[in-house]
Formats: structure tokens, sequence, C-alpha cells
């Protein structure tokens, strides 16, 4: 699979209350929770600005603070295609691998992104181009386990079939 | 040689031995969520065909962050929790007015015990690690498979081992100790590892302070925070415990990623500044900010400890006037304790606002948000942008003791200041 947008770019230790803010938690639905999706933090204008299919690029462990699987519902309901960060917290990043939200750690690709570049994200080889600089970069190769689960559908297909339901 | 984490994750999947970077499918002891993250995983249970839970005796379902219902996006909710819990006929489903903050109210009600493995969708789960017990927060996806199998996939963490020594002061407890360390290794130092906590301090530290060092163990992106039980858990958990409980320590040989020591004599209060956990100052660099509001509460400080510390100080003084000042006991039985204790009256005679068990501010819920340029000292757990109210308001973390001695001098301070 392959993705392809502009980068909007984000600082260290973006916390899951900048992604959406626990004053909106009062639903779980995607569509409202993507109406305020990175209002807290450094772009609060967002989704005014954002294009579907564009990335999130983001210095070291974005996604931490609480475990609300709202963020990242949040952020692929509002229709960025991936994340790209040099490092993600935790939770988030198993929240990210059981609900389906692709991201990519990579610490070159981030310092070799500037905002508004366009960039591609070869998810099965793990490849990151800048196609603004025509520069490549490597993704830090997701665990076998993780992959196992990706390939099974998710946490819940990957249930599912082990509870024979 | 394994860790006291190794330890137990090793008798949670029938093995002998783990070893850091293992993965593992460990049978888990309880499952745990809340009114915000419960609604994911009911859909995502329902979703995939599922009509059974594991145990019904395992699965706490606990309204506290925006109960007692703050409007009806909430009520309904918090009635998908109760509708689930009557359907399935969970035990462990509390209603307003038995409630409690979900993390002082297990471990005070003896459901979580030492040497459990728990997983709840609510990162501060971390909390029961001052039992002895492995606990650690997901997503709320992890929690609808896991009531489904009764079982969860873990990397077995590397350890990393804090050891205080020294002599704490008088106002001097588990708060100002985690403040500490975050702001030693920063928001993200203990990423996906184990943060053991021990030394001398940790020895002779009550068992609320010791749930106060673990609860926040994620504020420095712990995997899990934990403390070997010793004859103070047991004088905790032996009256409570409503399942047998065993005592894991770590081998003398055990193998650490990293060891850092502090000596705490001397030590101030530490206070985190506006916006992240790790910007951690002594109170004395403090003393020129004003605040609005003063909040005493939350799974991370709202035990009956922390209620009597910040009476201790307040008693006999006013809040100042330009000051509210919210105090919530995180469980209807410190609630309760407080009125016996007369700590109620303290508050109250103070001109203190005292209300029912609730996460309420601490999230920017309900019961006290900020407002623009707004500025709270908050014996919570998080100052990120927005956390308790408008983006342009701002928290200071503390203990009690200072939030309490905050509220009447109407700006930073410490309790010697009102003596």
């Amino acid at each position: 699979m392959k993705f392809n947008g502009n980068a909007w770019k984000f600082g260290a230790d973006v916390d899951t209350d900048a992604i959406v803010p626990a004053r909106y938690l009062n639903t779980s639905d995607p569509k409202e929770l993507a109406k305020h999706c990175m209002e807290d933090s450094t772009t609060p204008d967002f989704m005014k600005k954002m294009k579907p299919g564009d990335i999130i690029v983001a210095e070291k462990n974005f996604g931490c603070g609480s475990s609300r699987e709202h963020a990242p519902i949040a952020i692929k309901a509002a229709g960025v295609s991936c994340v790209i960060a040099k490092s993600f917290a935790r939770i988030f990043y198993r929240n990210c691998f059981n609900m389906g939200l692709p991201i990519f750690e990579s610490a070159e690709a981030v310092d070799g992104i500037k905002e508004g570049d366009q960039i591609e994200v070869d998810a099965d080889h793990g490849v990151i181009r800048n196609l603004t600089t025509r520069k490549e970069f490597k993704a830090t190769p997701v665990p076998a386990f993780m992959q196992e689960l990706i390939a099974a559908g998710g946490l819940m297909a990957y249930t599912k079939k082990k509870a024979g339901l | 040689m394994m860790t006291i984490t190794e330890k137990i994750l090793a008798a949670h999947c029938g093995k002998k031995e783990v070893v850091p970077g293992e993965l593992v499918n460990a049978r888990l002891d309880l499952v745990l969520a809340n009114d915000i993250t419960a609604p994911i995983s009911i859909k995502e249970y329902r979703a995939a065909g599922a009509k059974k839970v594991f145990d019904p005796e395992r699965i706490a379902l606990i309204p506290d962050h925006f109960a007692p219902n703050k409007d009806i996006a909430s009520a309904e909710q918090c009635a998908m929790l109760r509708q689930f819990s009557r359907e399935h006929d969970l035990s462990l489903y509390f209603e307003v007015g038995r409630m409690g903050i979900e993390h002082a109210l297990l471990p005070e009600q003896g459901i979580v015990v030492p040497g459990d493995v728990v997983i709840g969708a609510d990162s501060h789960t971390c909390t029961y690690g001052g039992l002895g017990a492995f606990s650690t927060g997901v997503g709320s996806t992890d929690v609808a498979a896991a009531m489904i199998t009764g079982e969860a996939w873990f990397k077995v963490p590397e350890t990393m081992k804090f050891i205080y020594q020294g002599k704490i002061g008088k106002w001097i407890g588990g708060k100002d100790i985690i403040l500490r360390t975050i702001g030693d290794i920063g928001v993200d130092g203990a990423r996906y590892r184990a943060m053991e906590f021990t030394g001398e301090v940790i020895r002779k530290l009550p068992m609320a302070g010791r749930l106060t060092i673990c609860n926040m163990a994620i504020e420095a992106g712990g995997k899990n925070g934990i403390i070997e039980p010793d004859e103070i858990t047991e004088k905790y958990v032996s009256k409570r415990a409503r399942r047998k409980y065993k005592f894991y320590k770590s081998d003398k040989k055990a193998t650490y990623a990293d060891v850092r020591e502090y000596d705490l004599t001397g030590m101030e209060p530490q206070i985190a500044c506006p916006h992240l956990p790790e910007n951690v100052k002594p109170v004395s660099e403090l003393r020129a900010i004003n605040i609005d509001q003063s909040v005493v509460g939350s799974c991370t400080n709202g035990r009956i400890e922390d209620m009597r510390e910040a009476a201790k100080v307040i008693r006999g003084h006013k809040v100042h006037p330009y000051v509210r000042m919210i105090v919530i006991p995180a469980t209807q039985a410190i609630y309760k304790q407080c009125i016996k204790e007369g700590l109620v009256d303290v508050f109250i005679d103070a001109g203190a606002a005292f209300s029912t068990p609730t996460c309420g501010p601490c999230l920017g819920g309900h019961m006290g948000i900020l407002a623009a340029g707004e500025r709270a000292v908050a014996t919570t757990n998080r100052n990120f942008v927005g956390r308790m109210g408008h983006p342009k308001s701002e928290v200071y973390l503390s203990s009690p003791a200072i939030a309490a001695a905050s509220a009447v001098l109407g700006r930073i301070g410490r309790p010697e200041e009102l003596m």
C-alpha cells in the first residue's frame, strides 16, 4: 500500500490531549472526534487546512499521555493517511496497530522533511520518499508479531479467529 | 535472575523465565475500563459477535470521568456501561453513589491485589504497581479483546531501577518524589520500560504515597511502575483483599537497563510547570506565580492521606478571596472518612468546595474548568495545553500540601508560609 500527501510538522511530545482534547470525549463517533483533531496542538486550525491523504510528521514521543484510542481514531477519521515520527509513546503505538492507523518510525525522515513537502510512503517496504527533495528514508521495521496482527486484519479479527467467533 | 515485573509476567504465561523483549501472552486477573474508554470497547466487542465475557467477576466498568453525568452525551456513554454490565451480569460495575475514581477504588476495595496482571483502558492503570502488581494502560480495543479472551499480549519490558535515599522533609511525599524523577528523566525517559522504585525512602513510604508514585509512571512514558511488596503492603492488603495474593520480589542479581540513585535529604516540594510533567522546579522558584484555582483530588492524590494533608495545612485559614479551591475525595469511603474526621468542616470553613468523587477537572471534563488566562495548582497528573479547560489556561502540578497552602496565599507557596 502506498500513501501520498503533504507533510504537516509537529514538535516533540505531542500528547493525546493535543490530538483530541478530553472536553470532546463525551462521544466516540469518529466523525465528531475528527472535527477536533490537533485542536490543542501548535496547529489548532489543522482541520481547516489539511487535505485528505496528508501526513503528520512529528519529533519524538508522539501520542504521549492518555490511553484514549479516540486520538488515533480522530487522526484516521480526519483523513490523515499515516503518521511518521522519531518515536511513539507506547500505548499510542499499540492502539494504532489495534485499530489500523498506519504509523512509521524514522528519525532521518523527520529531519529530512519540511512542512508542506510532498511525501510518498511505501508501507509494504517501509520506505519513505520526500518527493520535494527527492530523498529516500527507511522506516524502522515493524516487530514480527505486529505484522501478524496487521495481516490478520487488526486485533479484533485476530481475537475472533482465536476465540472461534 | 528476574525482576519483580518479569516474575509476575512469567507466572501469568506459564513460563519459568521471561526476558526483556520477549513477547508473551499473559492471563489477566482483571480488565478495566471507564465511561470514556469502555464505549469503544463495547462497540468492538459487539461487532466481533461476542456473547460471553471470559469472566463476569473480573471485568470492572467504572463511570468516573464524566460522572455523575455532566451532559446528555456523557449520560449516553455511562448508560452503555450500565446496560452492558447488566446484560453480562458483571459484578464490578460501580454506580454513582458507590463508585469512586477507578485507581483509588480498586485497591481500596481489595479488587486488585499484589502479584496481579491487570490491564485497563486508562493510562493511569499503572497505579497498582504500588501494591506489587503488574498493571498497565492500554486502549479500548485491547480491552475489547481481553473481555473475550481474558488474555493480552505484552512485550516484556526492560526495567529501570530508581533508588531513593536520605531523610525526606515534613511536607514531602510520593508526589514530590515522582515529580523529581520525571523532571530528571523526562516524559519519555522510561518509554516502554518498567520503573521499579526502591530504597530506604520507599520502604518507609505509606501505601498512599506508593500508589501516587506508580500512578505517574506513565508520565515518564513507563509501561508500568512497581514497588516490591513488604509489611506495609501486607498491612494494607490483608484486610481488603477479595482474592488470594502473592508477593513477588526482584532477585538481587536481576538485570536492569538503568539504575538511578537520588538523595532526597533537603529536597524541596516539587512542582511541574506548564505544559509538560517534566518541567519540574522546586517550589521556592515559583513564589511569584498567582493562581485562580486549587484542586485537591484525582487518582494521583485523592486518597484519605491526601485529604488529611490538605486539611492539616488549611485548618484555621481562609481560601484567598481570588481563589476557588475544589476538594474531591476519590471514593465514597474516603468521602465518608472525611466527614467522620471533621475534614469536610475544615474545608468548608476555609471556603473550599467539597465534591462527590469524579475525575472531573483533572481532564477538563467538569467541576472546575479554567477560563482563558486562568491558572491552577492541582494535585492531578497532567498539565498539557488545555488539560483543565481553555487551551490558554495553565496547570501547575503539586502535592496536596502545596495546593492547600497556595489556595490560602493566592499564589504558589508552601505550608510554612502560613504558620
